[in-house]
């Protein structure tokens, strides 16, 4: 990576599934400490670019970088060489993602869930990693569910620890694939809240999501997606006021009628 | 020769037949372990293996699940010598009921790490694990749930399929009660304390299972139950 300051950079991404083509040709770069929010109709790959930068998909061609790896790749003479399993999963490492329906593993503690990957993965001392874990149960607000199993918990508790457990792993970059969109709304800004929170704290974040409050909040840019196609990068002031694409004018048109 | 309560407790606590009881306990235990953990390999190779290893797995489940046990004990004991291939009594009895189980167990495995759910596997890859900590420390601990209900019952069965052992002369329970049944012609006797001697133990075993089920239940159970298990 040249430019230092890049966390992500997309270049001409595709991809598809079977004759779907959910991918066509992606570029985008993010900047350290940049929030970028996504939107867009369902199925136009929002959630398939967000799991193709942390390898949860693998991209037919173009290159991903992000948090400093070539995801899925290494470079061999100037040939890129797919990575193996466990190669992959060290890149992963240094991506926190955060899921629609959370994905706690529930058959651990919550504090379980924040330390496991640190503690197994790592093999880092478990004081350390418990006294990080304790730190970052009272930076999501959850102090006193230490002990509970992630079924006790309401949705918006279940999600803020699924962003510990990913900070957990101090990550670089942070993607969140509608991460208030399975939430009941009055748990909704306790989620949003952590997320501008971390915000604040100078992370990188992608976040798909329809919450335009929150976009409006702490979005540097917002970006819409229609048929596997970015159509608008603006930000949130021009996304909003003066957007360029017929596409983002119907798209807000729809959203503000709800 | 009519019923005679005197035999009937004698057979109770004879030596041959406690030693019996002894035998099928640690054969049972011994067979079933081996066979969790070829069942659990069995299940890997099917699921995530290439073709090659996916076959290979999927035949030896064909063929242990496909043939009666005893045929399997006979071949392994008194068959394979003919081809210089020797086991003694005890290593007969073990690889025959070991190979035979995790024949079975693979399957219940199987559909246990398929019941986990699909965000599992995603969200232990993008905290970083590899396969091989996605399956130890997500994905089997989460399919145990599935499996412990079944598995309980495959060693329910074992403990009683153990008495198969006694035609290749392997001396466990039933073999003892033959034994004993010869010695004076009480064979009703002796064969209702063999059979007084698996109830029990599958009822033990029965109360166990509930245990061990309950705990691998309990970050699953209802928020009262789980809140009042912690005080
Ligand atoms: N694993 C998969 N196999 C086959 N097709 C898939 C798979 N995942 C996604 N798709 C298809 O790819 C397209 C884009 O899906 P994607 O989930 O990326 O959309 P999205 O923008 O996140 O939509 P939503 O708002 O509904 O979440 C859809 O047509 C979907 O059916
Ligand atoms: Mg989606």
């Amino acid at each position: 990576m040249n430019d230092t300051n890049s966390v992500v950079s997309i270049k001409d991404v595709k991809k598809a599934f079977g004759k779907n083509v959910v991918l066509d040709g992606i570029n985008l770069e993010v900047s350290r400490g940049q929030v970028v929010v996504i939107c867009g109709r369902s199925g136009s790959g929002k959630s398939t670019l967000l799991r193709c930068i942390d390898q949860l998909e693998s991209i037919d061609s173009g290159e991903i970088r992000a948090a400093g790896h070539l995801m899925g790749f290494k470079e061999f003479n100037t040939k890129l060489v797919p990575l193996k399993d466990a190669a992959i999963a060290k890149q992963q490492r240094d991506i926190g993602m955060v899921f629609q329906n959370f994905n706690l593993f529930p058959h651990v503690s919550v504090l379980e869930n924040i330390m496991l990957a640190p503690m197994k993965i790592l093999k880092r001392k478990k004081s350390e990693v418990e006294n990080e874990a304790l730190a970052l149960l009272e930076r999501v607000g959850l102090p006193d569910k230490k002990n509970a199993y992630p079924r006790q918990l309401s949705g918006g508790q279940q999600q803020r620890i699924a962003i510990a457990r990913a900070l957990a792993m101090k990550p670089k970059l942070m993607l969140f694939d509608e991460p208030t969109s399975a939430l009941d709304p009055e748990m909704i800004s306790e989620v949003l809240d952590v997320m501008i929170d971390l915000s604040k704290a100078g992370m990188t974040m992608i976040v798909v999501t329809h919450e335009m409050g929150f976009a409006r909040a702490a979005a540097d840019r917002v970006i819409l997606m229609h048929d596997a196609k970015i159509v608008e990068d603006a930000a949130p002031r021009d996304f909003f006021e003066k957007p360029r694409s017929e596409h983002t004018r119907l798209f807000l048109s729809k959203i503000l009628q709800h | 020769m009519s019923w005679s309560w005197p035999y009937f407790f004698d057979y109770m606590n004879n030596g041959l037949m406690l030693r019996g009881v002894w035998v099928t306990i640690w054969l049972s235990i011994i067979s079933m372990t081996i066979g969790l953990g070829l069942g659990i390999f069995a299940a890997l190779m099917k699921m995530y293996g290439n073709p090659a290893v996916r076959f290979i797995s999927e035949f030896y489940i064909w063929l242990f699940r496909g043939t009666p046990i005893l045929i399997q004990l006979v071949i392994i004991y008194t068959g394979l010598p003919q081809l210089g291939i020797r086991f003694n009594v005890i290593e007969s009895c073990i690889l025959g009921l070991a190979l035979n189980e995790g024949a079975y167990l693979a399957e219940i495995i199987r559909s246990g790490i398929m019941s986990v759910d699909k965000g599992q596997e995603d969200a232990s890859r993008a905290v970083g694990m590899n396969w091989r900590e996605r399956m130890w420390l997500v994905i089997l601990p989460q399919a145990t749930r599935t499996i412990i209900p079944p598995l309980g019952n495959q060693f329910n069965g074992m403990l009683k399929t153990t008495s198969l052992c006694s035609v290749i002369s392997m001396q466990e329970l039933m073999r003892s009660a033959q034994m004993i049944a010869q010695i004076e012609f009480r064979v009703l006797e002796a064969y209702c304390i063999a059979a007084l001697w698996y109830l029990l133990l599958v009822s033990i075993w029965g109360l166990i299972q509930t245990r061990i089920e309950a705990h691998y239940e309990k970050p699953f159970g209802s928020q009262e139950a789980v809140s009042n298990s912690e005080k």
